[in-house]
């Protein structure tokens, strides 16, 4: 914080201390009532003395605003943005915008009307609700352009000093873009050694680099360029880039020049991170989208054209649960997860029994059959509810997105969806490797006349690895209704997807599934930027149609006489 | 034409077919008509076939047997085709390289098989069966508008004699028992009129009087065809056999007569001990 | 002799040929001999869509065939179905000639409307009927070759064949969606006007496309026939039931499946181009994978394995279509999946079959 002993107005406080002592004991009775409810989050226990020292002053000069002519109302300005108190960028703001009123008492009563509504309005100092009839006596504080232009950046200014760490990066932000006044300088200086917030110190640092690479000496030139050389704002390039081709000196042009080729080096980099990231998320949509295809078909056998519809079964329960509990999101989603899996298993189960059972060793006809019985699910849906879209929502933890730098930011859904697929298959892993059921699955899929003489009651854990493959798919139905609509056509989007990850990364292989949909879905990112979405589907899938010819039984296949016939 | 030079430095399946022409069966090398040399298979690290050698001269008569997973089948898959090995070599004449064909070249080269379980075509007739296994040009075209010639049509009735099924030949494939399947297997497979006849398991399946006429035939076609029969049958093998192969484990194990081979202590722990 | 070959102890194929000549009499009579208050008229929307059927009908010809027969399920025909039907779609966007909203003398409205300066290289030609008939033929018969070369050579067949047919498919309907594609993307090619001089809506054009597509199905059928009845047939059918034995045997299976895939695509190309003029569009919804294995249900309900059943089949699943989506709309998608699921279930050789088996009861 500053507090220049220059400043005209600080010298006239110093002049009437009594008018000060006055204004502390008025304070002092008021505060508790007055202030404490309208405190902002920001406000740490520890600087209440720092805060109740300044008060009066900030609060006259509050009261200053409305007084004299348009540089006296600068001045005041100046002062009141220097003064660290959090309610000033506020004021700052409304007076730019012509909403600072001030009513025609002694002293006068400082309101800032509403932004959105013109009849209310409330205290600038207390920051009370002020009655309308209030707002409409109270007169404008006038403003002219100069005077607005001014107060924009003393807003920056002054939210600088805010005690809140968001306000003070927002700020920050702002100053780098539109550059600040050589006398602003100290200023910065003195909040470099104050702040603590890391990333606003980084910003502080950018903003003064930037500031000095305009109007330093070489030195601080130099070092501006080696401060702003691991920056990723656009301004901080802009300013080097500009140092690299127009410094008089020529050692900050060679050094600006070496960090602009660095930076270009790191923002590739963060691309390169940032499609693979894309990438891997698209990879996890199809990882989730194919896995239950990775039990039905890879598996088992069963060409299973209803498996999107069974992932549509699982994103119609995501939304029935949600409108069951109403205002639980996060609630409903996670108990969409097992529910899912449990309603999209049963009619996976109801379809091995009905149909399927009477198909093994045909898988052509399971095409049609499951088919038919996917045309079936449709319509059930489309009737039952409604043949339009159904609005799912998601809660807030899964929107926004994490901030890595400037050229790198990952949304939260999509890292959130990478996860819960990496789970999945995890827990799928396990149950195939680890559970009697897994085993079981694992010796009918080998050797079904063996199992049998065996003991294991192979109609039972056909119907149960139907079941699991099933249940997840209605487990990505969850997760894929937080990402596109839910409506009766969704499953067909996944269906041929899903098809070419298993038969891609080798049928009957689960890591091989894992390893196809990364492959494809990285793949799929990275041809994308160059030639638009539909070209990079339409590459992919002659990729896969070529590489199948390479490579008939994909990236992983399984060996041996057994698998040749 | 030999196929030698193009044999090392390009890989089969790097070539344009196109290029290459059909490849000239008719020579052998010192009287031998395949030779397996040091071939190795493996299947997810099992090891089917290890450093197997093997030589069969002209018009022998020979048996191979062992145990199960000894290597009998996948053997044959490697001679036919089917099978590439990872290393190794197999030879056929004196110059062709069995392991640079493809499976319709070998058969048309003078390769036959007959599989281990009964494969025909079950949907087509008795007669169907043969007449596609006829000896001819069995390019599309030329199958597209082709007919049976009287001299085809002869070799098709005496191939029908042989194998006793004059009377079955509209009876589709599929209807027949499982020792007819085997026989009309081995039909189709002289109609192919090949040099070598692989057969594998010929008597599964077959009543005793079927399994005589069985190794009767087998006889008789040694001397202008070579034979190599897989079979577990010991009395069957004891009643063809001249030379016969013990494989265990992927690899040749004794080879000789059925009495050096009955009396080789190895082949007796690994093999006939099991069954005597 | 060669009718002989081809029509004896084809009982249920004479039949269905015999049913299809009496309609290629009966309806163009009925449509245009016949006043149109009498009880017998038949409308001309009637005439087009029995035409329609009768382009399905070559197409599921053209499935099973490969099918039936070989043993190859392709999930893609359709690709070949609309390739054929591009290709006089292009024909007849160019016979509207400047009757188009733009009045453009060369470019079709879309092209106009996507500011194109001149007509992209791949639409020349396609002013002339021969051309597009022959395009019709040779640019699905080409993909085939292409694809088929590839599929067939490292053996993929099957399942994975199947399901590469519908990636083949799928792309294709996604690149047709693209405008820079140059085949008016979304909305296709439409609003035809003319064909060989005549108008595409006129009553007598109709009966005659309605004719020729009889006679392709006539025709077809009788190739079709020929093939299956030849050597060649018969070893389609040893690929079919046992590929290790037909190669051991000294076939190359590869060129066979390769011969009678391309045969199929060309067949189902020509279907396309007989289905656009009558139905007066054609657009990316054509290669929808959906579409495709349709076509295959169509040839799974009226007997895989019968080139007449293919015939039956594709016209009673049209026909119970058209039936159900007028009077019960909502139910056509489940009395079509449930027809699936029957079908596999328990008529694995279709309606045919049905008939097949009781005949083989009473002998």
């Amino acid at each position: 914080m500053i507090r220049s002993d220059t400043s005209p107005l600080r010298q006239r406080f110093r002049r009437t201390p009594s008018l000060l002592t006055g204004f502390l004991l008025l304070l002092a009775l008021t505060a508790a009532a007055a202030d404490a409810p309208e405190q902002s989050p920001g406000h740490g226990p520890a600087e209440p003395q720092a805060e109740a020292a300044d008060q009066p002053s900030v609060d006259t000069l509050i009261r200053e605003l409305p007084a004299g002519n348009f540089n006296d109302r600068r001045r005041v300005a100046e002062a009141l943005a220097e003064a660290g108190d959090p309610r000033v960028p506020e004021i700052l703001a409304a007076l730019a915008d012509g909403r600072l009123l001030a009513t025609g008492d002694d002293p006068p009563r400082i309101v800032i009307r509403d932004a959105d509504d013109r009849e209310a309005g409330t205290d600038a100092i207390s920051g009370e609700t002020v009655a309308a009839e209030v707002v409409a006596d109270a007169r404008r504080v006038p403003v002219h352009n100069p005077l607005r232009n001014a107060l924009r950046s003393l807003e920056a200014v002054a939210s600088v000093a805010d005690a809140r760490p968001e306000r003070r990066i927002r700020s920050l932000s702002r100053l780098i873009r539109d550059g600040v006044d050589d006398d602003l300088v100290p200023f910065l200086e003195e909040r470099l050694e104050t702040e603590d917030d890391p990333q606003a110190r980084d910003l502080l640092k950018t903003l003064l680099a930037v500031t000095y690479l305009e109007t330093g000496d070489e030195d601080a030139r130099l070092e501006a360029v080696a401060t702003l050389r691991e920056s990723l704002l656009p301004e901080a390039r802009r300013a080097v880039a500009a140092a690299a081709a127009e410094d008089p000196d020529e050692r900050v042009r060679e050094a600006a020049m070496e960090a602009v080729e660095h930076a270009e080096s790191r923002i590739r980099f963060f691309r390169f991170t940032e499609d693979l990231f894309f990438g891997l998320s698209a990879g996890s949509v199809l990882l989730l989208a194919a896995i239950g295809l990775a039990i039905t078909f890879g598996v088992m056998g069963v060409i299973n054209m209803a498996h999107g519809e069974l992932i549509m079964i699982g994103a119609y329960t995501t939304w029935f649960i949600q409108t069951l509990i109403p205002g639980a999101l996060s609630t409903s989603i996670l108990l969409a997860i097992p529910a899912a899996f449990v309603v999209a298993g049963l009619v996976g189960i109801a379809m091995e029994r009905g149909v399927i059972q009477f198909l093994y060793g045909r898988p052509l006809e399971t095409l049609l059959a499951t088919f038919g019985i996917s045309l079936i699910l449709q319509q059930a849906v489309r009737t039952l509810f409604s043949p339009l879209n159904r609005p799912v929502s998601s809660p807030e933890w899964l929107s926004g997105s994490l901030n890595i730098n400037p050229v790198l930011s990952l949304t939260w859904s999509r890292i959130y969806i990478f996860v819960f697929a990496i789970m999945v298959f995890v827990a799928l892993i396990l149950v195939m490797k680890k559970t009697s059921l897994g085993l079981k699955v694992r010796a009918v899929a080998q050797n079904r006349p063996m199992a049998r003489a065996l003991g294991v009651r192979t109609g039972w854990v056909d119907a149960l690895t139907f079941g699991l493959g099933a249940g997840l798919a209605g487990v990505a139905g969850v997760a894929l209704s937080q990402l596109t609509n839910v409506g009766p056509n969704m499953g067909q989007a996944y269906i041929i997807d899903s098809f070419m990850v298993v038969v891609f990364g080798g049928v009957g292989n689960l890591w091989g599934t894992f390893v196809g949909a990364m492959g494809l879905g990285v793949m799929t990112k990275f041809i994308e930027p160059h030639v638009g979405a539909v070209l990079a589907k339409i590459i992919v899938l002659i990729f896969i149609i070529l590489f199948i010819q390479k490579r008939p039984r994909g990236l992983f296949p399984k060996k041996g006489r057994a698998a040749e016939n | 034409m030999s196929l030698a030079p193009y044999r090392q430095p390009i890989r089969r399946d790097r070539v344009f077919r196109l290029l290459q022409s059909e490849p000239d069966f008719s020579g052998t090398r010192d009287g031998v008509i395949l030779y397996v040399d040091d071939v190795s298979v493996s299947f997810d690290g099992f090891k089917a076939l290890d450093h197997l050698s093997l030589a069969v001269d002209e018009g022998e008569l020979r048996c191979i047997i062992g145990p199960n997973g000894a290597g009998k089948t996948t053997m044959m898959d490697v001679i036919t085709g089917k099978t590439r090995p990872d290393s190794g070599a197999v030879y056929f004449g004196r110059d062709i390289d069995l392991l640079s064909l493809d499976e319709y070249q070998i058969a048309r080269g003078g390769i036959g098989r007959k599989f281990q379980k009964p494969t025909v075509f079950e949907a087509l007739t008795v007669l169907e069966n043969i007449e596609l296994s006829l000896a001819s040009d069995k390019g599309t075209w030329k199958t597209l508008f082709a007919r049976v010639d009287t001299a085809q049509a002869r070799r098709i009735d005496e191939v029908l004699v042989t194998i006793g099924m004059q009377d079955l030949r509209h009876r589709a494939a599929g209807a027949l028992s499982h020792g007819q399947k085997q026989w009309l297997e081995i039909g189709m497979l002289l109609m192919q009129n090949p040099r070598v006849l692989l057969v594998d398991e010929p008597v599964a399946g077959m009543t005793g009087n079927e399994t005589e006429r069985t190794a009767e035939l087998l006889v008789s076609l040694a001397g202008d065809h070579t034979v190599i029969v897989v079979e577990h049958d010991m009395a069957f093998v004891r009643s063809i056999a001249r030379r016969v192969t013990v494989l265990h484990q992927g690899t040749v194990l004794a080879e000789g007569s059925m009495n050096q081979i009955q009396a080789d202590p190895r082949v007796v722990e690994v093999y006939l001990g099991e069954e005597e | 002799m060669l009718t002989r070959r081809l029509l004896t102890s084809d009982w249920g194929g004479t039949f269905v040929l015999g049913l299809l000549v009496a309609m290629l009499i009966a309806v163009p009579i009925a449509n245009l001999v016949v006043p149109p208050d009498s009880p017998y008229y038949l409308s001309s929307y009637w005439v087009a869509l029995l035409g329609k059927f009768l382009t399905f009908a070559l197409l599921a010809l053209a499935i099973d065939l490969i099918w039936g027969y070989a043993g190859i399920l392709s999930l893609g025909h359709g690709a070949f179905f609309g390739l054929g039907g591009y290709a006089m779609g292009m024909y007849l966007t160019r016979q509207i000639g400047d009757q188009g909203v733009y009045g453009h003398p060369v470019l079709p409205d879309f092209m106009v409307f996507l500011s194109y300066e001149e007509l992209p290289w791949f639409w020349l030609g396609f002013d002339m009927f021969w051309f597009a008939l022959l395009m019709a033929m040779l640019v699905p018969g080409l993909l085939a070759l292409v694809f088929g070369w590839l599929a067939f050579r490292s053996r993929v067949s099957g399942v994975y064949f199947a399901i590469i047919t519908q990636a083949l498919v799928f792309a294709l309907m996604l690149a047709f969606f693209r405008n820079e594609m140059g085949f008016g993307g979304n909305n296709g090619l439409t609003d035809f006007k003319d064909i060989l001089g005549f108008p595409v809506q006129a009553r007598e054009t109709r009966v005659a496309l309605f004719l020729a597509s009889g006679i392709a199905v006539i025709l077809g059928y009788l190739a079709c026939r020929y093939i299956v009845t030849s050597r060649f047939g018969r070893v389609l059918i040893a690929v079919r039931d046992a590929e290790d034995r037909t190669r051991f045997s000294g076939y190359r299976v590869d060129h066979y499946k390769l011969w009678v895939f391309v045969f199929s695509a060309v067949l189902a190309g020509i279907a396309g181009a007989l289905y656009v003029p009558q139905v007066g569009i054609i657009n990316p919804g054509e290669f929808s994978p959906i579409r495709s294995i349709e076509a295959v249900l169509w040839v799974a309900v009226g007997g895989r394995g019968s080139l007449f059943g293919a015939i039956v089949g594709a016209f009673a699943v049209n026909g119970a279509k058209t039936w159900f989506t007028v009077a019960y709309p909502m139910f056509w998608l489940f009395a079509l999946g449930a027809l699936f699921v029957l079908v596999t279930l328990f008529l694995p050789r279709g309606i045919v079959g049905l008939f097949r088996r009781r005949r083989e009861g009473e002998s």
